[in-house]
Formats: structure tokens, C-alpha cells, sequence
């Protein structure tokens, strides 16, 4: 797939006017139903993540118990969008979930750092999809990336896009390593150019993960993608959204950028772990009145 | 990818916000308030009152003592005994001291002052609340921090108040304007006679009492409110030293005639339609941002908004398809709620007028354009409004509307840029939103006009002298500048 015309479009970016269109997202003022609507959907959006060496086929059915049943005693919860593990766990994922509508999602592509021969990483992908992965959420190179070999970055997700065959395509672009918010809506238009369902911010391993001006940049060029060629793409922040008031944020900066068609887990995903806690305790207060011991709501 | 799609983005269905207002309570408003003079409240001679009322609600919200020209005589009489018995002979940092005591109890007080704002003036409270307010106490900490310091912003120079100090402010920003107008006022050893807007008296009301509060001697600083004709009286009164007004460029030329003749000083700050200058190759989504900034920043009751877009021709389309999206966000509503973005226009007299230039625009031509946001049933309110197609010679692209409307017009060339932005018997303000450093300066340079914005708009800052050019007025407030008008200063004493 060729690049030629692609990053013409790119516009550049203003890092202070980024932070100042998301401190105008962080004054809106979210409460009653709007605050319960908005922790609900939250929840919804949650791709619940375990991507750790010393996960062990035990600890991701537990995990799968809990996306299934958040919370023994509130009514009308939604469940979880999908599971996110390493290929090894994905068949133990998907005889837990059976058909319930979570998803698994598998990281692949030799995550979190992408690098090894692009044939292995393909490979890797296959497997996964094989295993029943329904969700693939890949690495880019980003040395490649900085080397300004656009080409090649290009021709790696289409390449996997392939090996994906019916699973969606997640691209993680790990904006931690990209520097400037520039190089952020370089990486987006070439993932969606090159057939991404879904850009993604952070692998969860670097730090900056998820923060609101990257996702903000990457929602702009779904945006501007959207109108151009009426293509619609998801987006996935994920790493440091960990409690209700920040996940909030995030759904009022898609709502004010994308609108309401993307107001929904087929198009948004939170990338998280500690976070579906806090939401259930959150839910539990707007409905009590009261917030509930940390010790009511389970870990897994 | 030049294929044409009707993809349009919703931001009408599904997920809304539910209102968070603050509690009109939290302005602890009194009935009535009286002129505030020598350090007391005193009852108007004439014993009239009149109401004022919210532009949202309509409700009146108290009653408010009409000064006429008695009682200035009385004020200027005040102010004359403080500026010669005290003011002008404490010791300058004891005058900076009032200044520090005055900043740090508006900002005790801020909540309640930015609820009055919005309640009185229409203005949405997140803009009184995290603009206005704090702009006011960084106003009176900066000249504060300057009373006792003026001969080093003067090196060589010998430099004196001036006297009494009579000043005009307008309904846009209330206390903000209070504040550009008392503080370096007060800070350079002048005293005070100031009329806040007919519209919009009640913060100034409240910063009568915080400077009772203070202990800021009697007469010192004297409140006036009423009409145009109060002004007037302030005006031409014979013992006032000075004049500063801001306002409309109508009443300001009228002052100066006023004032032809005699050797009061003046100092006005009057009307803009300034541009706002988008080349291809800017940020684009935060130069949208910095439109939007432009000119629904209160309503458009901006003597320094933003009105005219002048939008290279090769990313109109673009720029105009993100505008109107981005309106579409915009919440026009009760201006006490924390999520409203746009509030009440300020009098039925200014939705009048901001009316009658929807009406010129199209018949003059160009294509309107408004937001679906719903509008409340009572008060004065306005969509955000574009005019698409303007061109330089239409009325709304030369006169200032002080609404939420934007003419929008295209250019091909820089030179083409800068020739409109100039076009124009005002030189408040401009925009320039570009990615190259050097076209920045370029066209910033020739832009006539007292401050001119790159990349970002409506920044404001005590330290930055503001003030325009042409019909837009003379003379600075802020920074070292602003200083100037309130001094006298001779080059006889220079051997510092």
C-alpha cells in the first residue's frame, strides 16, 4: 500500500492548544443521570487487561469470571467489552467467556516492544487468531517509526491486518516512545490508512501510557478521516485511566470530539485494570448515597 | 481522497449533561444598595432608585441608587480631601499594602463575586469564575507590587499622581474593568470617582464593601451608579483630573469633544472588529479552538473578540466544517450552570441590536449559520452564530455587532491577509494562526492593531499593556505602560 498523499494531510499539531481544549473537557460538570449513564457506559468500554509473565492459566479464568458478573447485587450492569491477554491464554479466555459477547483480545506481534522478523510476528498473530482470538491488538515499530521508515510501518499493519482475517485490529501506536504529539497524528493517519480498526495509545509498559492531549490528537484524525472518507475507526486509551473521575473526562472529550455515534464499546475501549472497581464502587454510591469499603468489591 | 461523503457527526442524540448550576444564595445579595462615598454609603440626593435585573431569568435582582449630579459634586469633593490629605502623601508601600489587602480579599470572596457576576451580567460562570476573578486579583497584586517601585519603571524621571480620577467602565466585564481601572489608579497615588454600567452595577457594589473591609481610607475610592447621564456629570465635572473610559467608540468620540478645551487628561478604550487570520499551514483543530475563543468568549461582548475570520482560501471548507461542529458542542444556557458555554446576552436593548445585524448580514447577502442548541423560554439569548461568504464591504464585516457572530471571509495571499485585516477604522486586537515562526512575525508586525495574538487568542495578563489603535482609542492599561496614564512625569529630576 502506498503512503503518497497520506501524510500530506497531516496537519500539524499545537501541543499548548491541545492542553488547553483538555482542560476545557476536565471543567465539564458531570452529575445525577448523566454521572450514572456515563459510569455504565464506562464500564461497557472496559477491555479488562492481564499482560503480565507470571500470569498463569488460573488467574485469567478468574479474570473472566469477574468480566461476566461485575457485581453480585446491582441490577442492569453491563458487562465488560472483551479480555485482554497474551497468546498463551487466549484458548482458557475463550472456553471461559464461551459465547457470553466479551470478547478476547489478544496482544500479539511480539508485544509490548514488536521487535522481531515481521514473519515471526505474523505467526505469532495467526496463532492467536486460531486459538479464537476475536480481538488482535498489535505493535507498530517505532524505531522504524523514528527513523522516519513510514513505509515500512505501513506495509507491517497491512501485513497483519491480513493475518487477522475476520478479528478486529487494535493498532498500539505506544505514544510514550513517539515524543511529540506530531509524530502521534503521523502514527494514527498511517495505522487508519493502513487498515486499522481501532489505534490504540500504550502497550501499558512505558511510561506516559494514556493521556487526554494523545487521545484527543488520535480522535482528531479519526475525525478527520471519518469526513474525508467516511471511514469509521475506534479508538483505545489505555494505561493510567485507573478511577471513575479520569474515564469520565475521557467519554466527555469523545463526546465533544467524535459525537454520540461513537459513544459505544464497538468504537471505544478503555484499556484498564483497576479501573472497573472504581466504577462499580462509584455506581454503588450514586445509587446508596454512601461509598462502600474497597474490601466489598473483589479483585480479580 | 477528494470524494464527497455526507458524514456528519452527531452531537445531538444519547448521552447529555445534566445541569449543575451554582446556587444563586452563594451572591448573598442585599435589597437595595446605596452610592458608596468617603468611605459610606450614603443615600442618593435625588432618592431614586432603579432595578436591576438578570438577563437570564429576567428577575430583578435588587434595587440600586441612581447618583446624579449632586452627588457626584458630593464623590469629587471626597475624592479631592483623600487625594490631598492622604492618599497622595502615605508612603507609597502603604499604598501598596491596601492594594495587596484589596487582591486577597476578592480572592476570599471570589466565589461569591463570580456568582454576582453571572447572576447581574449574563456572563456563563465558568468564565467568571476561572477568568474574570482570577484576572481581577492578579490586577490589583500586580500594582500592588508596583507602588512603591514607579521611579524604577521611570529610571531618570521624575513622576507624580495625578489627581482625581474620573472613570467609565462597561458591562462586559464589570469587576474586571474596575479592577484595570482602580488598581493602577490607586497604585500611583491617585483617588477615584468610577461608574460601573447601568446594567451591571452590583459586583462593583460588592467591591465597595471589601474596600470598606480593608480599611481603605474614606474617599479614597467613591462608587457612582447610574446612567449615561450620571457619566456625563463625572465627565464634566471641573475638579476631576482625568478621564478613562471604556466603552463604545460612539460615546467615546462624544467624550472627547467633551472634553476639547480643557487640560484634562483622557484615556479611552473603545470599540474592535478584529481578525482573526487562519493560513494553511496552522494547527488546524486548535486554531478552530482559538476562533471559537475568539469570539463566543462572553457571548462576543468582547471589545477585543475576534469578529472577522479571514481564512486562507484552500482549507475554508475545512476550517468551516470543523467550526461548525465544534458549535455544535456549545451550550447556550443558564449562566449559572458550570457546563454553560455560552450565556444570556447582557440587556434586551444589545439582543435588539446583535438582531437587527442578523437581519443586515442576510440581506446583505451572506449565508447564516446558527447551532441547534436549544435556547431557553425567558431571558435574552443568542446562538452562536456564522456568516458565511462575507465580504469586506458588508456592513457586518466593518461595524461592531458585540454579539456571538462572525463574519467569515477568505484570502489567497499573505499580503491579501494583511490588507483586509487593516481594512478597518478599528485596531483593538488580531489573530494570526500559522505553523512557520517567521510568517508569524511577519504578518504580526503589520497588523495596526494594540495586541495581536499568535496561535492562541484572548490571552490576558496584568503585566501586558492593552489598548488600541485608530477608533479603538488611546492610551495603555496593564503592565508598565498602563502606569503612564495615570502619572505625572517630568524629565526635570533625572539624576538618579
Amino acid at each position: 500500500m502506498s503512503l503518497s498523499g497520506t501524510l500530506a494531510n497531516t496537519p500539524p499539531i499545537d501541543s499548548v492548544g491541545v492542553a488547553e481544549r483538555v482542560a476545557r473537557f476536565s471543567t465539564r460538570s458531570i452529575k445525577k443521570t448523566s454521572k450514572m449513564e456515563a459510569l455504565k457506559l464506562a464500564l461497557s468500554m472496559i477491555d479488562l487487561t492481564t499482560l503480565e509473565g507470571k500470569d498463569t492459566e488460573d488467574k485469567v479464568r478468574r479474570l473472566c469470571y469477574k468480566a461476566r458478573h461485575l457485581h453480585v447485587d446491582l441490577p442492569d450492569l453491563p458487562t465488560v467489552a472483551a479480555v485482554c491477554v497474551y497468546p498463551t491464554m487466549v484458548k482458557v479466555a475463550r472456553e471461559e467467556l464461551n459465547d457470553c459477547g466479551v470478547k478476547v483480545a489478544a496482544v500479539a506481534t511480539s508485544f509490548p516492544s514488536g521487535q522481531d522478523d515481521l514473519s515471526l510476528r505474523i505467526r505469532q498473530t495467526k496463532g492467536a487468531v486460531r486459538h479464537g482470538a476475536q480481538e488482535i491488538d498489535m505493535v507498530i515499530s517505532r524505531g522504524r517509526f523514528l527513523a522516519g521508515d513510514y513505509q515500512y510501518v505501513t506495509d507491517e499493519i497491512v501485513a497483519v491486518k491480513e493475518a487477522c482475517g475476520e478479528a478486529h485490529l487494535k493498532v498500539i501506536l505506544e505514544t510514550g516512545e513517539l515524543y511529540t504529539l506530531e509524530n502521534v497524528r503521523k502514527a494514527s493517519d498511517i495505522a487508519i490508512h493502513a487498515g486499522a480498526d481501532f489505534i490504540k495509545t500504550s502497550t501499558g509498559k512505558v511510561q506516559p501510557a494514556a493521556t487526554m492531549e494523545v487521545t484527543l490528537v488520535m480522535l482528531e484524525a479519526i475525525r478527520d478521516h471519518f469526513q474525508e472518507t467516511g471511514k469509521i475507526v475506534g479508538m483505545k486509551p489505555a494505561g493510567g485511566i485507573s478511577n471513575s473521575k479520569i474515564a469520565i473526562r475521557y467519554l466527555v472529550m469523545l463526546r465533544e470530539t467524535l459525537g454520540n455515534r461513537w459513544l459505544t464499546p464497538k468504537l471505544f475501549r478503555f484499556g484498564a485494570s483497576s479501573l472497573a472497581n472504581d466504577l462499580l464502587m462509584q455506581i454503588v454510591k450514586q445509587s446508596s448515597g454512601v461509598y462502600q469499603s474497597s474490601n466489598y468489591f473483589s479483585i480479580d | 481522497m477528494a470524494k464527497k461523503h455526507s458524514n456528519k457527526l452527531d452531537f445531538d442524540t444519547g448521552w447529555h449533561y445534566d445541569p449543575a448550576p451554582e446556587s444563586p444564595e452563594l451572591a448573598k445579595l442585599k435589597d437595595s444598595y446605596d452610592l458608596f462615598i468617603d468611605g459610606k454609603f450614603v443615600k442618593p440626593t435625588s432618592g431614586k432608585y432603579f432595578d436591576t435585573t438578570s438577563p437570564s431569568s429576567q428577575k430583578t435582582l435588587a434595587k440600586v441608587a441612581e447618583a446624579d449630579k449632586r452627588d457626584v459634586a458630593k464623590a469629587v469633593t471626597a475624592a479631592r480631601k483623600a487625594y490631598e490629605g492622604t492618599w497622595s502623601r502615605i508612603r507609597p508601600s502603604e499604598r501598596g499594602k491596601y492594594l495587596f489587602r484589596i487582591a486577597r480579599v476578592i480572592q476570599e470572596r471570589s466565589r461569591e463575586l463570580a456568582v454576582t457576576e453571572s447572576l447581574d451580567g449574563g456572563k456563563p460562570i465558568r468564565e467568571s469564575r476561572d477568568i474574570d476573578l482570577p484576572l481581577v486579583a492578579a490586577h490589583f497584586f500586580y500594582h500592588a507590587g508596583w507602588a512603591d517601585k514607579l521611579s524604577y519603571a521611570f529610571p531618570g524621571r521624575k513622576v507624580g499622581p495625578v489627581g482625581v480620577a474620573g472613570q467609565i467602565i462597561p458591562w462586559n466585564f464589570p469587576l474586571l474593568m474596575a479592577a484595570w481601572k482602580i488598581a493602577p489608579a490607586l497604585a500611583t497615588g491617585n483617588t477615584v470617582v468610577i461608574k460601573p454600567a447601568e446594567t451591571t452595577p452590583l459586583t462593583s457594589l460588592k467591591l465597595a464593601e471589601i474596600l470598606q473591609e480593608v480599611d481603605l481610607p474614606p474617599g479614597v475610592v467613591n462608587i457612582l451608579t447610574g446612567a449615561g447621564s450620571t457619566g456625563e456629570c463625572i465627565v464634566r465635572h471641573p475638579d476631576v483630573d482625568k478621564i478613562a473610559f471604556t466603552g463604545s467608540t460612539e460615546v467615546g468620540k462624544l467624550i472627547r469633544k467633551t472634553l476639547a478645551g480643557t487640560d484634562k487628561r483622557l484615556t479611552l478604550e473603545l470599540g474592535g472588529k478584529a481578525a482573526n487570520i487562519v493560513f494553511e499551514d496552522a494547527a488546524l483543530d486548535q486554531a478552530v479552538e482559538g476562533i471559537v475563543n475568539g469570539i463566543f468568549f462572553n457571548q462576543g461582548h468582547v471589545c477585543c473578540a475576534g469578529s472577522r475570520l479571514l481564512v486562507q482560501e484552500s482549507i475554508s471548507e475545512k476550517i468551516v466544517r470543523k467550526l461548525k461542529d465544534r458549535m455544535e458542542t456549545l451550550v447556550v444556557g443558564d449562566p449559572l450552570d458550570k457546563n454553560t458555554d455560552i450565556g444570556a446576552i447582557n440587556s434586551k436593548e444589545q439582543l435588539k441590536k446583535i438582531q437587527g445585524y442578523l437581519k443586515v448580514g442576510q440581506r446583505e447577502g451572506a449565508e447564516i449559520f446558527q447551532t441547534s442548541c436549544p435556547l431557553p423560554k425567558r431571558g435574552n439569548w443568542c446562538p452562536p452564530t456564522l456568516f458565511l461568504n462575507a465580504s469586506q464591504s458588508h456592513r457586518i464585516s466593518q461595524e461592531e455587532i458585540f454579539g456571538p457572530v462572525l463574519a467569515i471571509q477568505t484570502f489567497r495571499t499573505v499580503d491579501e491577509a494583511i490588507e483586509k485585516a487593516n481594512n478597518t477604522p478599528f485596531g483593538l486586537s488580531g489573530g494570526v494562526w500559522t505553523d512557520k515562526g517567521a510568517k508569524a512575525f511577519h504578518v504580526s508586525e503589520r497588523i495596526k492593531a494594540g495586541v495581536v495574538w499568535t496561535n492562541t487568542f484572548n490571552k490576558f495578563d496584568p503585566a501586558s499593556p492593552f489598548g488600541g489603535y485608530k477608533e479603538s482609542g488611546f492610551g495603555r492599561e496593564g503592565g508598565r505602560h498602563g502606569l503612564e496614564a495615570y502619572l505625572n512625569i517630568s524629565e526635570t529630576g533625572g539624576n538618579r
